[in-house]
């Protein structure tokens, strides 16, 4: 570990999750969960460094992190388009949304583009099926949504920084 | 803080309310809040100021007013006049029109049967109160359920109480609550755990998501009531990350109970101390069973073990604990204040008391109810909901998620309770109840949950998860027009081995929605197997045929 990567700013929200909890194993999940907030994915090192805090084995923590959905060991990109699965979106055609974003933008669930620019991912439920079908596009949530509207409010989230 | 101290910060907030003459209120839980209702919320305040009307409107934000559908909704001194589909441009004309007669565009009429044919109870409090303001909650009965049960009754008479309420469980197995809190109490531990489950898995469901961000307070109420009854002084919400504002807004409502000392030592002045502390889920549905939710929380992988021992006696770190939903601690409270008679007055013989329910689907009024058991689901369909989304026709409604099934329309009149939605071969489940109408194919739908329960089985178990994989490929064999007689046939016999012979709930649970629509759908099932066709035109198996040839 060099010195800079251990004062960073980051770091010591993850040490401070680990601290509240008396560093005891129990903590791991809460401290999984500080680390994707803080670096959006959970890297290597800093899973290493959990390890050794913990003194979980990393076997362990790569079982727990791989178990839940909700971590992920890939880095987003800059733009995250979350489409919900649930069954009043899978009803109200989510299989036609899904594909349109793959013919527009060349993306299948989990994977990011290319360019970095977009990462595409489903969620399970979403809690909005009032709103059906529903999508979260960079944290916003979009209610009621068509593959005609998807496209086109994803290109635009897209364009926005160029 | 003695009963007179917090009366009189309810009344204090009560006359702040009643010292405006108009008290607008603006939903602000999670199905609004995306359709914008903040923005609607700031219009509302800017027009109050510019019109000069600060001294007789209050805007204040409010928990779940239960009609999504027609979100943003907007109330004014909560049943004068309710507004749907609210813009931020609408603020000025309603502002002006506030002293007149509403505004015709917006108004929703309250007396549409979506709202006469409900009854609150756990939703009591739900689109009356800001959920970020604890004064709101005592001002109607808040924390008095909690201080009179310290106060005035043993922890006996509280589960006699719960007993007598006949309040089940609201989770989805629907196990009586009386009992397991008395289990739990009986347990002989040093320490004891109370946990909330508010990992609310099963797509289609969002009522506790809907409670946690409407009352917060009366979770926090109950978990309190059930510590003392089972003699715990410590609990646990276990919460799906995926909730980002009921996380915020039960955090804060935590917050401001330890300060007016609801939680943490000596409470109200008793020797009775609890505190509760948030869990966060990753999203795993099986942490929703009680075992696997255990382990999550002692922060392992949500793998579930076999009972006996149940966590009753052998739960959190091997302590006796006690496990109940959302849904199930919202009544405590009501139970405690309004009498286990009152509820128990409610609903049928075996289910007693009310059940909220998510409606959503192919229905023209989506959103969050309450009715008492015993309700026909043709009164939630057709009255409450509304009936079907664009005049077509009914085709099932599906209850209980990826553990229930789907009912078709003969059952229509049937009463929904624990027992009688078993009989068709569905559960209560949470709630979750999503419509279908005749565009949903009934294999496809099988499929989908089957798809669901595959990739949520925690792998622990041989029958679940192999099970499931193989179900899956035979539904899509016979979705894709691929599949004999004989593929049914073995469809029909797996289902069976994996019910009797999973671990936990999840694999028992798997084959409902497939038998279920076999049972009351086999024509379909025979029609995509024989005649290589789909009825509802939602599976692509002439589309796969061309591209054989």
């Amino acid at each position: 570990m060099n010195k800079s990567a251990s004062k960073d700013k980051r770091r010591k929200l993850v040490d401070a999750t680990m601290r509240r909890y008396g560093h005891s194993t129990y903590a791991l999940i809460e401290t999984l969960h500080t680390v994707q907030e803080a670096y959006g994915y959970l890297d290597d090192d800093n899973l290493k460094y959990v390890s050794d805090a913990l003194r979980v084995p990393l076997s362990k923590i790569y079982g727990v992190a791989t178990f839940y959905h909700f971590f992920t060991l890939k880095p987003q990109g800059e733009h995250t388009a979350v489409l919900c699965t649930g069954t009043a979106c899978y009803i109200k055609g989510v299989p036609a949304i899904l594909s349109a974003i793959r013919d527009n933008f060349g993306v299948e669930d989990g994977d990011t583009t290319e360019d970095n620019k977009l990462s595409m991912l489903t969620a399970r439920c979403i809690g909005s099926c009032g709103l059906a079908p529903a999508m979260v596009l960079d944290g916003e949530i979009a209610g009621q949504v068509t593959p005609e509207i998807v496209v086109d409010r994803i290109g635009r989230m897209i364009q926005n920084d160029t | 803080m003695t009963p007179e101290e917090f009366k009189k910060i309810g009344e204090a907030h009560q006359k702040k309310r009643e010292g405006f003459e108009y008290n607008i209120n603006v939903c602000t839980a999670a199905a609004c809040v995306s359709l914008q209702s903040e923005k609607v919320k700031e219009a509302l305040t800017k027009q109050v100021k510019e019109q000069e009307k600060k001294d007789v409107c209050r805007v204040s934000g409010t928990g779940c007013l239960g009609l999504c559908a027609s979100g943003p909704l907007v109330t004014i001194n909560n049943s004068q006049a309710l507004y749907g589909g609210v813009k931020p441009d609408d603020a000025p004309d309603i502002v002006k029109n506030i002293n007149k007669k509403p505004v015709k565009r917006l108004q929703i009429p309250d007396d549409m049967p979506f709202f006469a044919h409900q009854t609150k109870m756990a939703l009591e409090h739900c689109g009356k109160t800001d959920p970020e303001v604890i004064g709101d909650y005592l001002a109607l009965e808040g924390y008095e359920a909690l201080y009179n049960c310290l106060t005035t009754m043993e922890p006996v008479k509280v589960i006699d109480t719960m007993v007598k309420s006949g309040l089940r469980g609201r989770g989805g197995g629907g196990y009586p609550v009386g009992l397991k809190w008395s289990t739990v109490h009986k347990a002989v531990g040093v320490k004891k755990f109370v946990i909330c489950n508010a990992d609310e898995g099963d797509p289609g469901a969002f009522m506790d998501r809907s409670m946690l961000e409407s009352d917060p307070h009366s979770i926090v109420e109950g978990m309190a009531i059930a510590g003392y009854a089972v003699g715990a002084s410590h609990g646990y919400v276990y919460i799906r990350g995926e909730y980002p504002l009921a996380i915020k807004r039960l955090r804060s409502a935590i917050k401001q109970a330890e300060r007016q000392n609801f939680l943490g030592k000596n409470i109200c002045g008793t020797p009775f101390s609890f505190d509760v502390e948030i869990r966060l889920g990753a999203g795993a549905f099986v942490c929703g069973e009680e075992t696997a939710l255990i382990a999550s929380i002692e922060g392992k992988r949500g793998t579930p073990r076999p009972r006996p021992p149940y966590p009753a006696e052998y739960g959190l770190w091997g302590h006796p604990t006690l496990i109940n939903n959302v849904e199930t601690f919202a009544n405590i409270s009501p139970i405690v204040r309004k009498g286990a008679d009152y509820f128990a007055s409610i609903g049928t013989e075996r289910s007693k008391g009310t059940k909220v329910f998510a409606l959503a689907g192919s229905i023209n009024n989506t959103g969050l109810i309450e009715v008492p058991m015993g309700i026909t689901l043709r009164e939630i369909v057709f009255e409450i909901g509304g009936g079907i989304l664009g005049g077509k026709k009914f085709k099932a409604v599906q209850t209980g998620g990826p553990s229930g099934g789907c009912i078709p329309d003969e059952y229509l009149d049937m009463k929904v309770d624990y027992e009688s939605l078993a009989q068709v071969g569905s559960i209560m489940g949470s709630g979750g109840m999503i419509v279908m109408d005749e565009t949903s194919c009934m294999v496809d739908v099988a499929k989908y949950f089957m798809d669901f329960c595959r990739s949520e089985s925690c792998g622990k178990c041989a029958p679940c998860r192999v099970g499931t994989a193989q179900m899956h490929n035979l539904l899509t064999m016979i979705s894709e027009g691929r599949a004999t007689m004989y593929d049914m046939e073995l469809l029909e016999e797996l289902c069976d081995v994996v019910r009797n012979t999973s671990l936990c709930g999840l694999g028992q649970t798997a084959a409902n929605p497939v038998l279920s629509t076999i049972r009351f759908f086999r024509d379909e099932y025979l029609a995509h197997i024989n005649d290589k066709k789909c009825p509802a035109g939602v599976c692509a198996i002439e589309h796969k045929e061309e591209a054989v040839l």
